[in-house]
């Protein structure tokens, strides 16, 4: 099912003149689960590229994979996981499923590193903050106990801790969920790493913290240089700090593009309807949010066909046979989407005007009234 | 050995964990059961055991306290089992001791289930004064190991098979009492008892009409375990000496006998053994099975 | 420490001393319960009206009731028993010879148990489905379906009458001969550690596996850390703590379980001595071994229970599994 998708691999790469290889690739990674109900299949045929210093944001719903993804990329995914044949995770060219944990012990942790969703439960919570600190850099960084302490302060005040030398003997649960998301953040630059991959960072926080935080990740990106990677739920988060960003949909990427291009030229039905969610500041209040009808599809066996076809407006008969694979478009070497009718191009617009006519949708599905062309 | 504990997290479930959950979707597949074969061994043997101690006195099997003169014979024809040392037919001693074991395992549950499940539930309905009460007698019943309270008991009582029964009810009560409380306290803020009292429904109808229902499903799974703890805490009784009075035949009461002659008959001691090896497996099978279907519609 | 712990161990101090006092009630009755006059519980049933008037005497039976009580109670905080009317031996000096084997029994068994399942459970929930879990896995529900009267029997079989590699029963004092008294322990600490040793395990398998897919065990794997830290630093200090919260229940078992073994192995501990009153009606002997068991039960309860907040830093902070 990669197939559709390998010359854009290429492009990448000619696209930039063979400047920058890419950072990271993800190559067709289909991440299943055994469960009493059947294989889940959480990520299904997922491509990613990420250049060095660049910030990718993986957008998607509950459920859609993006967490599974990273966990697949960090090597700490469920017993009842399976990774499919024929998928393949490259760091730096060298592909992760060859490398001997046992024998190459500072890779994950120190070139790899991620954020966890939920400070609350991401830190151990019978061990001191401190502890953790040095317990990760003596391991990877062969430090002493003194240097690692000063080290772990250093860090602490780093990710904007006041006062580090006091908390550094306190527990995790002695800090609010700000600070212990920073200092998660800590744990996760401490060995300087190449990619750190932030999964819901914020998305446990109030509000006036979520800044501080996204913020501080950006800061902290800036001044190291390491690539980045931001999983959200929210548009709205990566709308102004990630290069690219990859939609996700039932364990597949459904489009990708550089980010302002996303936002302006967005060819997947499901990621206009993401933008439309948005609340805009310039509408009159008490306007009724978009939602989009219908529910996440089910992953477990799916039948073919595309996965957003029951939620889709565009919907057509070739939707529910057919699944759409990952395809450049012919106006960006960069812009991909899967979809056999993309917004913005003629057959689109006809598919679109074809269910708006009829009020239904080739998967059944009424059409809603504010669904525009 | 008579202690019982519940929510144990078995292995059983804790599988489900490992799924990860925001991928679930129950209304579209059903769960597909792998088929519980040890259950269902389980059901057939205690069935079995139950139908023979019931019908003791009907089935074509000697009397079994009656003298033989084949000591310690090998199973054969007349004794299918064999003989103990002093003469009588270990087939008959075996199923007239299942009426023991299962006088004990449905009778002393029940009772204890009864009172148990009454206290926890009007503890965990009103709260205050008699939740204190009932409290301080289940931690009361608890400052004693149970094998030791059950002892204390049986020393104060005639000894004999009601004095028994009572006894081991007592002991499973406090487990009874607290997960009908648990269960209680949890449901009666759910939307159906607000809803019975808005419309007047006396606390009587509340707790036996609404509450009831929501509360028997844990307890009755855990019945099952405290049936396996209560067969073994009889059997442990029995083979100290302070079970049933002899003559009556107790699997315990056997074991203990035939431990005498171990090395040159061990079959005496080797039969009651599989017996309660397999009754009791049979109960923790049962209520392994009966947690995870439990576990999984109230998580529903 | 803050005001919410302390005044819940004032609860717990004043529940134990309530409960202790329920508990000398409860005991003190068990002779009154006994059928026939306590005079009979006392004294063998051929004793002459003459001496039944002189024990009613001796032990103040006419006194009512509260009064013997309180010197009931009074002789107990001295450290007096009474005395077996079968032995006319000081009940203290008894205790006082045959605890120390009970005691031994007990400690020797709870080490083999924790230093067998804490690897095994660790082991199996690390690694689901491996050699180490099934084996496990069937060696619990059979050792579960075994009660300890019949898994001590068996191993005595097995060990001793077959293969003759142990010693059948009874005891050695570690004074007469060391290496034959640890001869003599082995089956009857096996007898009594299986049954704890299943519980263990289940219960830090199950907690295990739950902690190993918590957020922080992945975080630390995310941070390359060794197993060897994430299994014991991240997540069996956590899980440990289900390990004390099920010592209560450790140790009823334990209590329950020694007299059984003792029975088994005919040692010489407090359980074969509270068998033998029963079975002579020195009803003061089981009245003091009820008594002392449930007290030594109660304290440790109440121990845990004060010691919980030390061992959990979170001091009672809502788990998240």
């Amino acid at each position: 099912m990669s197939t559709g998708t390998e010359p854009y691999v290429d492009d990448v790469v000619v696209d930039d003149a063979g400047q920058q290889e890419s950072f990271l690739e993800v190559e067709n990674l289909r991440v299943w689960f055994g469960t009493p109900r059947g294989m889940v299949r959480a990520v299904d045929g997922v491509d990613l590229q990420l250049r060095k210093g660049e910030t990718l944001g993986v957008v998607g719903e509950s459920g859609s994979g993006k967490s599974v993804l990273s966990r697949a990329i960090m090597k700490i995914l469920a017993p009842n996981a399976r990774v499919l044949d024929g998928s393949r995770i490259r760091l730096d060219g060298v592909d992760l499923a060859t490398v001997n944990p046992k024998k190459n012990r500072h890779l994950w942790g120190v070139d790899l590193s991620m954020v966890f969703q939920d400070p609350m439960t991401s830190l151990t919570p019978v061990i001191t903050v401190g502890k953790q600190l040095t317990e990760t850099l003596r391991y990877h960084l062969d430090l002493d106990a003194k240097a690692a302490r000063a080290e772990a302060v250093r860090l602490l005040r780093l990710v904007g801790i006041p006062e580090p030398e006091k908390r550094f003997d306190q527990y995790p649960h002695e800090l609010s969920g700000g600070m212990r998301q920073r200092v998660t953040i800590a744990l996760a630059i401490s060995c300087s790493p190449k990619l750190l991959i932030a999964d819901e960072p914020t998305t446990a926080l109030d509000v006036t913290v979520q800044h501080q935080i996204l913020n501080l990740l950006r800061d902290l990106q800036a001044s190291s240089g390491m690539s980045m990677i931001l999983i959200t739920h929210d548009l709205g988060v990566v709308a102004g700090r990630t290069d690219n960003i990859a939609v996700m949909y039932a364990g597949r990427v459904v489009e990708m593009a550089p980010t302002r291009r996303l936002f302006s030229h967005m060819r997947h039905p499901y990621t206009r309807a993401l933008i439309d969610a948005i609340p805009k500041l310039d509408h009159p209040s008490h306007t009724r949010l978009a939602s989009i009808p219908g529910r996440p599809p089910t992953i477990v066996d799916p039948p073919p066909g595309c996965s957003f076809a029951a939620r889709c407006p565009s919907a057509q008969d070739r939707c529910t046979k057919e699944t759409p694979t990952l395809v450049t478009t012919p106006d960006s070497e960069r812009h991909s989407a899967a979809c056999f009718f993309p917004l913005g191009t003629p057959e689109g617009d006809v598919a679109r005007r074809r269910n708006i006519e009829a009020g239904v949708t080739a998967a059944g599905t009424p059409v809603l009234s504010g669904v525009t062309v | 050995m008579t202690e019982l504990v519940q929510q144990r997290p078995g292995p059983e479930s804790v599988t489900e964990i490992e799924a990860p959950l925001e991928v679930f979707d129950e209304h579209v597949r059903p769960v597909r059961r792998r088929r519980d074969f040890g259950a269902l061994f389980g059901v057939v043997w205690i069935a079995l055991v139950a139908l023979a101690a019931l019908l003791a006195g009907v089935l074509p099997i000697p009397d079994p306290n009656e003298v033989t003169n084949s000591f310690s014979a090998m199973p054969s024809a007349d004794h299918l089992l064999g003989t103990d040392a002093i003469g009588r037919d270990v087939l008959s001693r075996i199923i007239y001791g299942a009426r023991v074991s299962m006088a004990v395992a449905i009778g002393a549950t029940s009772l204890s289930l009864l009172i148990g499940v009454t206290i926890g539930m009007v503890a965990g309905y009103f709260r205050g004064a008699a939740d204190a009460t009932s409290s301080l007698f289940v931690n009361f019943m608890l400052a004693f190991p149970p094998l030791i309270f059950l002892i204390a008991v049986v020393t104060a009582l005639q000894p004999g098979l009601l004095t028994l029964v009572v006894a081991l009810a007592l002991v499973g009560i406090p487990n009874f009492a607290r997960v009908a409380r648990a269960n209680t306290i949890a449901f009666a803020d759910r939307e159906f008892v607000t809803a019975a009292k808005a419309l007047g429904a006396r606390p009587l109808r509340i707790l036996t009409r609404e509450l009831l229902v929501n509360v028997m499903l844990p307890i009755l799974s855990l019945a099952l375990v405290v049936m396996a703890t209560l067969v073994v805490a009889e059997g442990s009784l029995s083979f100290l000496g302070v079970g049933v009075p002899p003559p009556t035949p107790s699997w315990g009461g056997m074991l203990a006998a035939g431990r005498e002659s171990l090395s040159e008959e061990p079959q005496l001691v080797l039969v009651p053994a599989l017996f309660f090896f397999l009754t009791v497996f049979s109960f923790n099978r049962l209520g392994d099975w009966a947690r995870g279907r439990v576990g999984r519609e109230s998580s529903i | 420490m803050n005001a919410v712990v302390w005044r819940r161990r004032a609860g717990s101090v004043a529940r134990f001393f309530l409960l202790l006092f329920l508990v000398t009630v409860a005991v003190f009755l068990l002779l009154d319960l006994i059928p026939g006059s306590p005079v009979d519980a006392i004294l063998p049933p051929e004793a002459t009206p003459e001496q039944r008037a002189a024990a009613a005497e001796q032990y103040g039976l006419n006194d009512p009731m509260w009064q013997r009580y309180l010197d009931w109670l009074g002789g107990i905080l001295q450290g007096d028993f009474g005395r077996s009317f079968q032995t006319g031996l000081s009940v203290s000096d008894q205790i006082l010879e045959r605890a120390p084997v009970s005691i031994e029994l007990a400690v020797l068994a709870m080490i083999v148990a924790l230093a067998v399942s804490i690897p095994v459970g660790v082991w199996s929930a690390y690694r689901p489905g491996s050699v180490v879990d099934r084996v496990s896995t069937f060696m619990i529900s059979a050792t579960l379906a075994t009660p300890a009267f019949v898994l001590g029997i068996l191993l005595v079989y097995v060990f001793a009458v077959k293969l003759g590699w142990l010693p059948v029963l009874g005891w050695v004092p570690f004074s007469e001969d060391p290496a034959e008294h640890i001869k003599r322990l082995i089956l009857p600490v096996l007898t009594l550690a299986a049954g704890e040793c299943v519980l263990f395990t289940r219960l830090l398998k199950g907690d295990m596996m739950a902690t190993l897919q918590q957020d922080h065990v992945l975080s630390a794997r995310a941070r390359g850390l060794p197993t060897r830290s994430i299994l014991t630093r991240h997540s069996l200090r956590q899980s440990s703590f289900s390990l004390v919260t099920v010592s209560g229940v450790v140790i009823g078992r334990l209590i329950g379980g020694t007299v059984l073994v003792e029975a088994i192995f005919s040692l010489p501990g407090m359980g074969t001595m509270v068998i033998t009153a029963i079975q002579s009606r020195d009803y003061i002997v089981v009245q003091a071994v009820v008594l002392l068991s449930a007290i030594v039960y109660l304290s440790m309860n109440t121990l845990v229970d004060l010691s919980y907040p030390l061992l959990d830093p979170r001091v009672r902070k809502v788990r998240t599994s």
